[in-house]
């Protein structure tokens, strides 16, 4: 459908103001729908950080936690939180991971996928 | 008969909902429908100018509400089509001399003597808003390819979809094709993307759309519009007749090369 509008208009791929128009409305309308503007997220992000920290140690440079909205009625936060390296000292709490192959097999900083279903955002 | 009521919408003002209505209208009308307008944009009476009727209200929407007037005296038939009627606004008063249910209740008196129903609703999301989608079967928004005009229609499409409403569909106003070819404006595309619902209808901007207002006879009765003939794509559309998007980016005219070739453009 999209590309039968286009082609109808004999539109070519330019970058033009409208294609900013287009990226700029995206990030709005995600934010709109969920009525979270962008720095509230931001602090969203930066006391979800301090929770997790207080248990494990966290890589807080490689922390990536974005709105994503496939759409209209489904959002959700995708959080992708690094641990640091003092997590895997395979000792204390994170005893749970022992047994892991791969974690003993992996001297690098395992991630943790966070996904937090929004299925009624008001 | 069991009329089919229509509601246009839009978040936004000024985007162009009364003259979509005014040209809804008269197209379905043109097409041998019985049809009734509603201006529910009280306190900011738009319809009946546009259509070239406001020498002639007598009664308005408040008048019927508050039982001064049987529903029958505020219809205001239009001169060329004796089966169009515009039941205009008050313009002394605001939003709240009418209620949802009373929106329902005349729409209900309406549906056995009409095709359509169309509502003309007001700018906002607030209590006229909610008037104008109380009685809805269906709701066009209109909106134009600008980044305001896309926000708001997505804020009523929400609404919608809370009120069960939705999804309703979108009418695209006021687009230049030039433009979007420059990729300087928001393409159909782009805006179907982004709010997610479906295009009844783009409607080109159009010098003659003006003048039609001007002089009250609404841009769908002029058959070299391009503008008009949109609106009527759209009134058969709501018909259930399949009629394709028309093709948008004619080729350039003579002259307009001509003016192009000079202007170094």
């Amino acid at each position: 459908m999209a590309n039968f509008f286009d082609r109808m208009l004999g539109r070519q791929p330019k970058e033009g103001s409208g294609s900013m128009a287009r990226d700029r409305l995206q990030l709005v309308l995600v934010h709109d729908r969920i009525n979270l503007p962008p720095e509230r997220l931001r602090e969203l992000k930066e006391e979800l950080l301090a929770v997790i920290a207080r248990y494990v140690p966290v890589d807080g440079s490689t922390v990536d936690i974005t709105l994503v909205q496939p759409d209209r009625n489904s959002s959700k936060i995708v959080a992708e939180i690094p641990f640091g390296k003092g997590a895997i000292q395979l000792e204390g709490g994170l005893h749970d991971y022992t047994e892991d192959d791969d974690l003993e097999d992996d001297p690098h900083t395992p991630a943790r996928e966070v996904e937090d279903d929004e299925t009624d955002p008001l | 008969m069991a009329a089919k009521v229509i509601t246009v919408t839009s978040g936004k003002g000024g985007v162009g909902k009364s003259t979509t209505t005014a040209n809804l209208g008269i197209a379905l009308a043109r097409m041998g429908k019985k049809v009734v307008m509603i201006d529910a944009d009280i306190g900011l009476r738009n319809l009946d100018v546009i259509m070239g009727l406001e020498n002639r209200i007598v009664y308005d929407l408040v008048d019927v509400v508050e039982g001064r007037s049987k529903l029958r005296q505020a219809m205001i038939k239009h001169k060329q089509f004796p089966d169009l009627y515009l039941i205009p606004a008050a313009q002394t008063r605001d939003k709240t001399a009418v209620s949802p249910a009373d929106m329902i209740q005349i729409c209900n008196k309406l549906r056995d003597d009409f095709d359509f129903i169309i509502i003309d609703s007001p700018a906002g999301i607030e209590r006229g808003f909610r008037n104008a989608v109380a009685p809805a079967d269906r709701v066009l928004i209109v909106t134009n390819p600008e980044v305001s005009a896309v926000r708001d229609a997505d804020r009523v499409i929400g609404l919608l979809e809370a009120e069960n409403k939705g999804p309703g569909q979108l009418i695209l106003n006021r687009l230049k094709p030039a433009m979007v070819k420059r990729g300087e404006m928001l393409s159909p595309s782009d805006v179907t993307d982004l709010l997610g619902l479906e295009i009844i209808g783009i409607v080109p901007e159009d010098d003659l759309v003006i003048p039609a207002s001007n002089s009250g006879v609404p841009v769908t009765l002029n058959d070299s519009s391009r503008a008009g003939i949109a609106f009527n794509n759209i009134a058969r559309r709501l018909c259930g007749e399949t009629v394709p998007l028309m093709k948008l980016d004619e080729p350039e005219s003579f002259f307009k090369r001509l003016v192009r070739l000079f202007s170094g453009n």
